[in-house]
This record gives structure tokens, sequence and C-alpha cells, in this order.
């Protein structure tokens, strides 16, 4: 067991959540293992982004632990739980550069705040980052000049600026194009192998994260429908799961959202 | 009937929410050693706030100074007492017309702005992102800006009030033809440093950290949406303003009222 604990470096022990009457999550259980790309899928409006938060304490759950490196996120006292939040990072689904300053300051920033580097050093070491997605040559431009592909890859090199053990990627394949999504793809890939990162990526853009993904889990109805390697999931005999990999409209995961019956709305 | 004290109770509680939350986001914000990062970052912010305000604060004074002048000569000529210009210039704009309505054109000038820039960056995710990156947004983004709006606007309103007085000048004295000694030196006598000069300081340092809180604060809780920023920009005026014109009565009454 305790072999075992060394190889997760997230664990999700019984976590529920629920955001007003709304549950989002329902005593679920994940175990991300250390060095390899985890991939969290389910359909939009799941709560998946949520999850993220929770792993990195920005939200608190109802019950259940989570545990990050060996320490309960949620019970962390304020000023170690920003100490843990060094050792993992976050790509948004927006990108969130900070807009009034370039795409170089942007990647030292967190170098410039948790470290007493001279700007030499930051300054080699951001070139390095931006090297690595291919972004040398776009140091200067403000981020509204950049492309959305661009803006989630230089949102990409600062998330590794402080060289995390843990990155979280949420939507990173939301609203790219095939080009873009492509780099990202093997970015994700390349990135993992490289500096030893643990990943997670939350998504639903099923063949990409397929292809780079060492596990899955997939997310549905508050719980954990479906779990396993890449190739015991596409071979998952669960209809629910089926239904999500094929994108069938309705099936388990209803297409129409909770309501009243229509005749009963129309005739009153 | 029910309905009515069930949404009044429901209206009072969240009220009282928001106001907890206001508190706790600034003792948030401001409990915390200071650091010289920090210190370039509100001197970087007083340059917005304050700075870039001194155009529509010297040309505000600067009017209200000539019309007050212009006004308070032809009553004052009535009565043979223009030599009393200069004191009534002095003591409105030192009392009431600097820090109120500097604190009024703060909210709509600077407090605007704070409001939708803290609202954008909550909604475009740049607070979640600084949170993960291990750095406290009340620390880095809103206590800046808070000491920023608590130094800058005083010295706007002294500067407001100044400039006023060299208005009232420019037309009382330069214009109308009222004597300039007895403008200045009536003035001088009549002014006192700690009645007026100190307490309209005060008066708008308390004005100060009203509009910064609350331009801050709903910047900060803004619902991330297109509509819940105008609405937190809108807000921050009409609440400033409300807050500034009750507050000055109550502090006028406490330091002129009751002699």
């Amino acid at each position: 067991m305790s072999k075992d604990n060394h190889q997760y470096l997230v664990e999700v022990n019984n976590l529920t959540f629920s955001r007003g009457s709304r549950t989002i999550y329902d005593d679920i259980n994940l175990r991300i293992p250390q060095g390899k790309i985890t991939a969290v899928m389910g359909p939009s409006g799941i709560g998946k982004t949520t999850l993220l938060r929770l792993i990195g304490g920005q939200l608190k759950p109802d019950s259940g632990d989570i545990i990050f490196a060996g320490e309960s996120i949620p019970n962390l006292p304020r000023k170690d739980l920003y100490e843990t939040r060094k050792k993992m990072s976050m790509l948004f689904q927006s990108g969130a550069l900070f807009t009034d300053i370039s795409v170089f300051d942007n990647v030292a920033f967190a170098l410039r705040e948790h470290t007493h580097l001279s700007e030499s050093v930051i300054a080699t070491l951001v070139h390095l980052k931006l090297e690595a997605v291919g972004l040398r040559g776009a140091a200067q431009l403000m981020p509204s000049e950049l492309s959305g592909g661009m803006a989630r890859r230089a949102a990409l090199a600062r998330a590794i600026a402080l060289d995390p053990e843990l990155i979280m990627y949420d939507e990173p394949f939301a609203g790219q194009d095939p080009i873009s999504m492509g780099v990202l793809v093997k970015l994700i890939k390349a990135l993992n192998a490289a500096l030893n990162l643990t990943s997670i990526v939350v998504t639903h853009d099923v063949s990409e994260v397929l292809d780079i993904a060492d596990y899955v889990y997939i997310l549905a109805n508050q719980k954990i429908i479906g779990e396993g390697s890449a190739d015991e999931i596409k071979h998952s005999s669960s209809p629910l799961v089926q239904q999500f990999l094929q994108g069938n409209a309705d099936g388990p995961v209803p297409f129409h959202f909770p309501a009243n019956d229509l005749t009963q709305d129309l005739v009153g | 009937m029910i309905q009515k004290i069930i949404d009044i109770g429901h209206n009072t509680l969240n009220t009282i929410a928001t106001f907890g939350r206001a508190f706790l986001m600034l003792v948030g914000a401001l409990c915390a050693a200071p650091k010289i990062k920090n210190v370039r970052l509100t001197i970087q912010q007083i340059y917005v706030v304050g700075v870039q305000s001194l155009l529509i604060i010297i040309v505000s004074g600067l009017f209200i100074g000539m019309v007050m002048a212009l006004q308070g000569y032809t009553i004052l000529v009535n009565y043979g007492a223009e030599g009393s210009l200069g004191p009534m210039v002095a003591l409105s704009l030192l009392r009431e017309l600097g820090p109120v309505v500097t604190a009024l054109l703060f909210a709509g000038r600077a407090g605007s702005a704070l409001t939708a820039e803290i609202g954008l960056m909550k909604a475009t995710e740049q607070l979640s992102s600084l949170e993960m990156m291990a750095v406290d947004p009340l620390r880095r983004v809103v206590a800046p800006r808070f000491w920023a709006g608590l130094i800058a606007m005083p010295m706007l309103a002294l500067i407001f009030s100044a400039v006023g007085i060299l208005g009232g000048h420019l037309v009382g004295v330069d214009w109308l033809g009222v004597d300039a000694g007895s403008y200045w030196s009536i003035m001088q006598a009549t002014v006192e440093w700690d009645k007026d000069v100190v307490n309209g300081i005060i008066k708008s340092i308390v004005f100060a950290f009203v509009v910064t809180w609350i331009a801050i604060f709903k910047g900060y809780d803004a619902i991330p949406t297109s509509e819940g920023i105008s609405q937190a920009t809108t807000q921050t005026v009409v609440y400033s303003s409300l807050t500034v014109l009750g507050l000055d009565f109550v502090l006028t009454a406490l330091m002129f009222g009751i002699n």
C-alpha cells in the first residue's frame, strides 16, 4: 500500500461537492499516477473545471479529501496552501495571460515573484521556456497580439516557468484549429516526458486526448462512469462510455435537460 | 404579505453577507507585512489613479473657484463686503467643495476604472491564475490599488482647493477688481490651519477610504460577465457618490456643527 501511495501524486477520496442545491460530484475517487498523463473527460457543464479548482484548493469539498504530494489540500492553512501551489500549475481555458504585460513578462512573472534570481538568469529561463513552446520570437508581443493558439502556448510556457510537479490543463483544445490542436497535443506529451511532469488534462475532445493519455477517467452524472487505459476505454462495454466516445446525441446521458412533460407545459 | 417579509429578510441577509465579504477582502488585503515590491506597485497605481486624474481635478477646481468668485462677488458687493471674497472662496473650498467634489470626480474617473479593471481580471481568470501561481491577488492586485487611492485622493483634494482659490483670484481680483491685498490677507486671517485645512484633509481621507474600498470591492465581487461588470461599475459610482454625500453631512455636523 505504501508503494502504491508513492505512485500517485494526487488522490481524490470520496469527494462530494455541490453548488447550491446542484450536486456536482457524488462520492468520487480518482488517482492521478505520478509522471503520467491522466485525462478526465466528460460532457460539458459537468464540472470538470471544478475538479481542477478543488485540487488547486480554490474550492473546498463538502466532504472527502484531496491529497496532493502527501498533503491534504482542503485542510491546509492558507499560508501552506500558497506554498504548496508553487508545486502545481494550471493552464486556464482562456489562457488567462496578464493583458497589461508582454509575453516575456508573463512568463517571468512567477519567477520574479517567487525566486531571487537575477534578471539575466530570469531572461535565460524565460527564453528557454518560450523556446519549448515555440514562441521565443514572440517574447516582446503583448497578449492581445497573439492568436488563440499562441496565447495558450504562451500560457503553457508561463505554467511551466517554476518547474511544477503537476500541471492541470483545463480544456486545452477548446476552440483551436486542427494545426494548433496538433501542436498542443504534441507539446503536452513532450513536456510531460521532458520535464518529468504529472499532467491532468480535462477535456471533451475524445480522439486527441486518447492518443496521449496514459489513463482516462470519464465523468458523467456526478459519478465516474468509466476508467482505464486508453485502450480499455475504447473497448469499454459500458453504454454510457460508448455514447460519449461516439458522440451520440441521446442515450444514457439524456439529450434533454430535466424538465416537465412537454405536452403539460404547452397545454398548461 | 408573507412573501414580502421573506424578501425583506432575504435582502437583509444578502446585504449583511456583502458587508462581511467586503470586510474580509479588506482585512485579507491589508493585514500583511509590506514588501518592497508592493511599494513599487503602489507607486505605479498612484500614478494611474492620481496623476492621471490631475487634468479633470485641475480644470474642475479652476472653474468652481471662478464660478464661486463670480457668484460671491455679485452678492457681497451689495453689502460692500467684496473684500470677504477671499475667505468665502477659500473656506468653501477647503471645508466642503474640495473634499466632496474631488471624491465625486475620483469615483467617476478612477473608481469606475478600478472596478472595471479588477472585474475584468476576474472575468478573464487572471485573478484565479494568480492564485494558482501562489500569488495572493488580494495582496498583489487589491492592496496596492487601495493604498494608492487612499494616498492620492487627499492630495488631489488639496490641489483642487488650491487651484480653486487661484481661480477665485482670477475672476475676483483680476477681472472684477477686488483688491488683491484684501483677497489674500483676509483669507490668511480667517482660515485656520487646524479647524479648516486639517478638517478638510480628514474628510478627504475618509472619502478616499470609502470610495476606494467600494470601487475595489465591487470589482472583486463582480459577477464575471460583461453584464456583471457594467453593473458593478455603475454601482461603484452611485454607491460611492451617495456614501460621500451622506458621510459629508455627518462629518460636517461633527466638525463644524456644534461649537
